[in-house]
């Protein structure tokens, strides 16, 4: 590798993780959207992601590769056990609910002595490597293509669109909901994961609402025509803050001003393209 | 003799709502063949009657049974898996998706390829998808959609929209057929190509609908059920219904019925 580049990787390396962790953020939230679930539970499966594999790697001193596939664990089963019960609410009631557990879990992150109250977890060992972080990312892109092509694809799309219309058609709309929190609580738990592990600190605020917002801002701007589309837009908002650096105190105004912008003239996206399904 | 076994038997069906008894207590059977129309007029609880059918509609007491089948608990998907295929008053199309993915779609329940499998192309779902293909192309083919196949379905006229909700509901051959209100908001042209079509479906499956059109009802149907206020006040043929003093009175007041009613009896021929 030339010397400039491994300069520029070096410096840039913050960025870089957060591309790849939000990226994958960004899918966690796609595949609840995509079968039409409002659920915004995203920061909450990373922060469990998060905290648990901290504490495997702090306390019970597991290998990473080890705790990176066990940092799923405690996501999918608090997913488990809010599924049956909120994914019979819809639209913004379930929005509500989410957000309020995420609330729950953040105030225990701050009042319990294992995840260190309101000073977090620090000292946690730099181990998730780009390549990890990357190669998961791709990993779930092209699984999530996969999906979206297959008639399990078509039948997610058809709930989004009508979710009445879908289940009269066969669609078992029940499961395949409960499948996508699974799936979301996944890939949102292995960003936790990952980020704690290049971050070296985690506390309490970092899953809270705002970043449950931020997490659903990405597939707003980005769109639910193709996974890559909200990968996109999780990479234009993550590098807009760094890139409006120069207007210093204005930043987070103009930050928002686009995202606005975005909202009212890209209603389906940046990447409005459909995913196109071959007939057999 | 006994008599063969009802497609659909609906016991005592009742649905009420807050202050409102939406559906009480109905007896009714479908038979299998044949085009069977529920008429009333406008808040006699048809829609409900059907969204209980179908099972979007939990009932307050009452049964229902699907060729001898109870689906009085099973979940929508559930009763489209065992045969059960419906048409939306106000349209329900895929508005985004084509009009031959529309159809795909309603052959969801008879796919049974795995997760892995699907996803993965593997031999067994590409088997499956194509005999899926054939078989939605077939549906489209029926209602006379076949070339507007790779058409965005929100881009047809209303007309073919519908069209679309019949093929999309008739893809997986459902032995019962929920249409309610097929001919809303049709024009006269419109209406009578979709009678010719629902005459078409005979043979292949079991036509229960919904209608407010009478002439359109009296044309297409080997039997008629007549609810009035959530009750069932009469069940017979299409011709006899016309003749009926208690649909009369149910359409038209009381008044108007007695008046009939004294005519008929003084030798003069009631209108209609």
């Amino acid at each position: 590798m030339p010397t400039w580049l491994d300069d520029l990787l070096y410096a840039y390396q913050n960025v870089i993780h957060a591309l790849g962790v939000n990226g994958l953020l960004a899918l966690s939230m796609y595949v609840v959207l995509a079968v039409g679930q409002l659920s915004l539970g995203q920061a909450a499966f990373m922060g469990l992601g998060a905290y648990s594999s901290a504490l495997m790697t702090l306390k019970l001193k597991l290998p990473f590769l080890l705790v990176l596939p066990l940092s799923v664990v405690v996501p999918v089963a608090f997913a488990l056990a809010i599924g049956v019960p909120t994914l019979r609410l819809a639209g913004v009631y379930l929005a509500i609910a989410t957000i309020g557990l995420g609330e729950v879990l953040r105030a225990l992150y701050l009042n319990l002595d294992i995840t260190g109250g309101a000073l977090g977890l620090s000292g946690i060992p730099e181990r998730a490597e780009t390549w990890m972080i990357y190669g998961l990312l791709g990993a779930a892109i092209l699984a999530l293509w996969l999906v979206g092509r297959s008639g399990v694809g078509r039948a997610m799309e058809a709930m989004r669109e009508d979710e009445t219309a879908a289940q009269v058609m066969g669609v078992p709309i029940r499961r395949y909901k409960m499948g996508a929190l699974l799936a979301s609580a996944v890939l949102a738990g292995l960003a936790g994961c990952l980020s704690a592990h290049v971050s070296s600190f985690i506390g309490p605020n970092e899953y809270g609402f705002e970043p449950a917002v931020t997490i659903l801002s990405y597939v707003l701007l980005g769109g639910l025509g193709t996974p890559l589309a909200p990968v996109l837009g999780a990479w234009v908002l993550t590098l807009l803050p760094e890139l409006l650096r120069g207007f210093s105190d204005i930043r987070l105004v103009l930050n928002g001003v686009i995202i606005v912008l975005a909202v009212l003239f890209l209603p389906g996206g940046i990447l409005p393209v459909r995913m196109r399904r071959r007939a057999a | 003799m006994t008599p063969a076994q009802p497609l659909l038997a609906l016991q005592g069906l009742t649905r009420r709502y807050a202050g409102l008894v939406a559906v009480d207590t109905v007896d009714m059977q479908v038979q299998p063949g044949g085009v069977h129309a529920v008429i009333g007029p406008n808040g006699a609880g048809k829609t409900t009657l059907f969204n209980m059918v179908s099972g979007l509609v939990v009932p307050s007491a009452g049964r229902i049974a699907l060729n001898g089948q109870d689906v009085t608990a099973l979940a929508p998907d559930r009763r489209a898996a065992l045969g059960l295929g419906r048409t939306f008053q106000n349209i329900r199309v895929f508005a985004g998706m084509t009009v031959l993915e529309n159809a795909l779609t309603g052959l969801h329940a008879r796919l049974h390829a795995g997760l892995l499998s699907t996803v993965l192309r593997l031999p067994r779902f590409r088997l499956e998808e194509r005999a899926a293909v054939e078989q939605a192309r077939a549906a489209l083919d029926l209602v006379g959609l076949a070339g507007k196949a790779d058409w965005r379905a929100g881009a047809l006229s209303y007309g073919d929209q519908r069209r679309l909700e019949i093929a999309r509901a008739m893809a997986p051959n459902p032995r019962l057929l929920l249409l309610d209100e097929p001919a809303a908001g049709m024009n006269p042209a419109e209406t009578e190509s979709l009678a010719t079509l629902i005459r078409s479906l005979r043979g292949r499956t079991t036509v229960l609908l919904v209608e407010h059109d009478m002439g359109f009802v009296m044309d297409i149907s080997d039997r008629v059920t007549v609810l009035n206020f959530g009750r069932l006040i009469y069940e017979g043929a299409p011709a006899q219904v016309r003749s009926e003093p208690a649909v009369i009175e149910a359409y038209l007041g009381h008044k108007v019925a007695a008046r009939l009613a004294a005519g008929a009896k003084a030798g003069v021929r009631g209108a209609g």
